[in-house]
């Protein structure tokens, strides 16, 4: 190691659930946390969904308490909206250069009143809601983030594009509005770094059989979980949307892009057997008269209460599960025609429904992989980051003092992924301890010398 | 009936032909029915077309070698195109062919055709059906 | 007429030459309008009508081979009209050029050096890659304006798709934007690429009828007067199954099935009457009559 004391000091880039409480388990300690996340505010992926499987949970509810402590933490320092640039030096001592995005309001000086984007005349589709709702260009990602601060999206804004407008400017109450803000980036030494990156779905574009994305009322398991929330872009009502029509019969399709190393990614996404029986579930709530089906080729339940979970969804909400895999989805008027087979009764089955569901994999968080490539980590074939040893070191990544947990390792829910983060600060928490014992250690020593 | 299976029943000559002459390796198929799900002629077959591998991987073979599935398959490739383990049925479909025309000779007579069909269906059709259905 | 000439050797294969003749003399027509010289190969056999599908098959390889030896002699690309010698062209060309050991036996065997250095190009793509559908549509001179047609593709140009597509092949366009160019309606529909049952007809009635029927009232459900392919074996299909769908599905309407280059002729203001029109089965000429005279 190097000369200089090494530096207790943790720096963890991805502020969904994973990161959220590595931060709160390494602050909680007693040591600082720079939490750096791309999006304006924390929470990742568990921010969009609606209720947790198995307990249904309400998602928002068990998240918000966490991450307005970590929003407050006196010993996390929260830099959102920004992107880890370069990583140099060694464990004790990382310097990170991380480049920050203008979001061109000053956040020092905003309140979080909400006025800019209450006002902004510029509409645009929303990836927070997946594409089922909209937001302005001016915007935070939902009404209860942390920070709550907006972002203003050069793309989008009519200023930027060459309008005139600047109506947030003008309705700012305290001048936050800074059309001419830049970029910069800033520098943080840590001891310590973990990865937590988190996951995307695979795109749609990529299932032509099931329309490439195209079709209106064929969505993703995400964009579900939006029209589940009370707070999505339909304040929780099951619709339509092509047109807003309440839909009576629902097809869930399990592993849409998974298990198919051919077209696909090979591996199993895990969660999605019980993500979709959480769907079909809280659809039967929502709509008690209609009528949810699930293809599916295995159904995998081995968590703890998973499989009573998947019975109720049976017995309780009449969902038929069918045994196979659909070959083709396409629309055929305003209804979505489904070509499945159910294997156990040897029958080709066609359903004519009002929305699908893709139950599309995991992936890699965006960057996950050129991240690696920048902290010299492993990943695999699939950008999933690599354990230093998959039995016995599974937090640890091959550079010392790289931890990493949650999604960003591979497909995973929450209750694992928090307990794997945990994990992950542990590591770094014994690391920081194990230096403190050196430094006692060495003082001691000093002491015996004079 | 109760299948009676063994080692010996598994691994039987006539599967390891299948394999060898269709160049597929059955047990790459896990049963999803991605391939009946879509299949456009499995709706005249007495058996799926997953169920034909099915029948193979358990070393059933005269259950397909009996089952009009084969002769139904119409080469279409909708299931290979589709088939998340990259299993191509019809070269399976034509290998269970080839040892049912060696054993048992041609599936159908092509010298019973009418000589309207014979003016009026395309060649392509008719050396096709030629070299699928005659031995 | 037009003065720039794409020169592109040619191979019509059996099906044009006997049952699918209205497909050839249209073709070519229209190639000649197009600029296009189709050079056919001055001998040539049957490509063999199947891809041979068994892993250790070399003797079914050697008679498209044969004919890919012919037409590399000729030039480094060959157009193919008939989907089935395209798919069973284009796979064999491939199989030479990727399977070292096929490579070695077929030369062998049909006493040759070649490498599979030979584009196998269907004539469809030619026309989108080499002449363009823009061009198409500037020296259209009777657009099909009004007419409703439904693009059917088959299984030949589609599949398998590493191995022979050229275009989307779960949602072709190709053909769909040709129609375009002619000034006709190409609507939507799901059975684009579902197939026709191919030679099935021979050992199920019900399954011909059956697999044609959903693919006809597909396209009649979605407002298709027509049906335009570019497979002779689906034309077929499609066409003569009628009058046996018409026999299981009181009330089926018949529909005109037609060469994709018989309406490229007719929009191009050719002489339609050796497109071979008694072959069809139902017969497309009444529908063609909304098109207005040139
Ligand atoms: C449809 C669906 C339903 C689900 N339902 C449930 C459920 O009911 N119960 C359950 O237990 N689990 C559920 N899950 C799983 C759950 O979403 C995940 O387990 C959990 O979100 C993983 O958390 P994470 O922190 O690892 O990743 P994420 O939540 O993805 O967080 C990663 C964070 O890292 C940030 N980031 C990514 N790349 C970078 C970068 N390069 N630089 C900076 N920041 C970056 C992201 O912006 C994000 O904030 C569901 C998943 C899906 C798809
Ligand atoms: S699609 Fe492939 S893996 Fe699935 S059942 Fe058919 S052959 Fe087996
Ligand atoms: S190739 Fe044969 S088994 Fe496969 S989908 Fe086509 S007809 Fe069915």
């Amino acid at each position: 190691m190097q000369d200089k004391e090494p530096i207790t000091r943790a720096l963890i880039i991805g502020a969904g659930i994973a990161g959220m409480q590595a931060a709160l388990d390494i602050a909680n300690s007693g040591y600082e946390v720079v939490l750096v996340d791309k999006l304006p505010s924390i929470g990742g992926r568990m921010a969009q969904l609606s209720e947790t499987f198995p307990t249904l949970d309400c998602a928002q509810c068990i998240l918000t308490p966490r991450t307005v402590e970590v929003g407050h933490h006196d010993r996390i320092k929260l830099v959102t909206y920004s992107e880890v640039e370069e990583v140099a030096g060694q464990v004790g001592d990382f310097r990170v250069r991380i480049r920050r995005h203008p979001a061109y309001v000053n956040w020092d000086a905003c309140t979080g009143c909400g006025l800019c984007q209450e006002k902004c005349p510029k509409r645009v589709v929303s990836d927070f809601e997946r594409g089922l709702g909209r937001r302005k260009a001016i915007y935070t990602l939902s009404p209860q983030a942390v920070p709550n601060r907006p972002v203003l999206d050069r793309e989008s804004c009519l200023h930027f594009q060459g309008d005139r407008c600047r109506v947030c400017e003008k309705v700012c109450p305290v001048g936050a509005i800074d059309l001419e803000q830049e970029g910069n980036t800033i520098e943080e030494r840590a001891g310590c770094i973990v990865m937590a990156t988190g996951y995307d779905l695979y795109s749609m574009d990529r299932l032509g059989e099931y329309g490439h994305g195209d079709l209106a009322n064929v969505i993703d398991g995400l964009a579900f979980e939006r029209m589940l929330s009370a707070s999505g872009p339909t304040a929780g009502k099951i619709l339509r949307p092509s047109d807003g029509a309440e839909p009576k019969e629902v097809v869930f399709v399990q592993c849409a892009g998974s298990r198919d190393p051919e077209l696909g990614v090979p591996y199993c996404s895990k969660i999605c057997c019980m993500s979709t029986a959480k769907h079909a579930m809280l659809y039967k709530h929502r709509v008690p008269d209609g009528q949810a089906y699930v293809f599916y080729i295995d159904v995998r339940s081995a968590g703890k209460h998973y499989e009573e979970f998947v019975v109720r969804t049976v017995e309780e909400n009449r969902t038929i599960y069918l045994r196979g895999k659909v070959s083709r989805v396409f629309e055929e008027g305003d209804k979505v025609a489904v070509w499945g087979v159910d294997t156990l009764s040897d029958r080709q089955v066609e359903i004519s429904a009002d929305l699908v569901v893709l139950a599309t994999p995991m992936i890699p968080g965006g960057g996950t992989v050129q991240l690696a490539k920048m902290l010299g980590l492993h990943a695999d074939e699939a950008g999933f980051l690599s354990e230093f040893d998959a039995s016995m070191q599974p937090v640890e990544t091959l550079r010392a003092g790289v931890f990493m947990a949650g999604a960003c390792v591979g497909p995973k829910d929450i209750p694992e992924t928090v307990a794997q983060a945990s994990g992950a600060a542990a590591k770094v928490l014994s690391t920081f301890a194990r230096w403190g014992k050196v430094a006692e250690g060495e003082a001691a020593a000093r002491a015996e010398d004079l | 009936m109760r299948a009676r299976m063994s080692a010996e029943t598994l691994t039987s000559e006539l599967t390891r032909r299948i394999e060898e002459i269709s160049g597929e390796n059955l047990l790459k198929c896990y049963q999803c029915g991605m391939c009946a799900a879509g299949c456009p002629a499995a709706f005249a077959m007495d058996m799926l077309p997953s169920q034909a591998i099915r029948f193979l991987q358990l070393g059933l073979v005269e259950e397909v070698l009996n089952s009009d599935t084969p002769w139904l398959c119409a080469a279409c490739q909708t299931c290979y195109a589709r088939c998340p383990k990259g299993l191509d049925l019809s070269r399976i479909m034509e290998a269970i062919r080839e040892i049912v025309l060696q054993e048992r000779g041609d599936y159908i007579d092509l010298g019973d055709l009418s000589p309207r069909d014979l003016a009026e269906i395309p060649q392509q059709a008719f050396i096709a059906c030629f070299r699928k259905y005659t031995a | 007429m037009e003065t720039s000439q794409l020169r592109i050797p040619y191979f019509p294969g059996c099906t044009l030459n006997t049952t699918a003749k209205g497909f050839d003399t249209s073709l070519r027509a229209s190639a000649q309008a197009l600029g296009v010289e189709l050079v056919e190969l001055p001998e040539w056999n049957c490509c063999g009508a199947t891809f041979p599908l068994l892993a250790d098959n070399i003797l079914d390889l050697a008679g498209p081979a044969s004919v890919l030896v012919a037409a590399r002699e000729m030039g480094e690309r060959l157009a193919v009209a008939c989907t089935t010698c395209y798919n069973v062209l284009r796979r064999t060309n491939l199989a030479i050029q990727t399977d070292e050991d096929k490579r070695q036996k077929l030369n062998l065997f049909i006493e040759a050096q070649y490498e599979g250095d030979l584009q196998v190009l269907d004539f469809l793509q030619v026309l989108r890659d080499e002449v363009g559908f823009e061009k198409v549509a500037r020296t259209v001179k009777r657009p099909l304006t009004g007419l409703k047609a439904a693009a059917y593709y088959g299984c030949m140009v589609l599949r398998p798709a590493s191995e022979v597509a050229y275009d989307d092949p779960e949602n072709p366009r190709a053909l769909d934007d040709l129609l375009m160019a002619l000034g006709a309606e190409p609507i939507e529909y799901a059975h684009k690429g579902e197939c026709c049952g191919s030679y099935l007809a021979v050992v199920s009635a019900q399954a011909a009828a059956e697999m044609t029927y959903s693919i006809l009232s597909s396209a009649q459900k979605n407002g298709a007067q027509l049906i335009a392919t570019n497979c002779p074996l689906c034309q077929f299909n499609l066409d003569s199954q009628q009058a046996e769908i018409g026999r299981r599905h009181t009330g089926y309407q018949t529909i005109p099935v037609l060469y994709f280059s018989q309406l490229l002729g007719i929009a191009l203001g050719l002489d339609a009457d050796d497109f071979d029109w008694e072959k069809h089965s139902v017969d497309p000429r009444p529908v063609l009559e909304l098109v207005e005279p040139r």
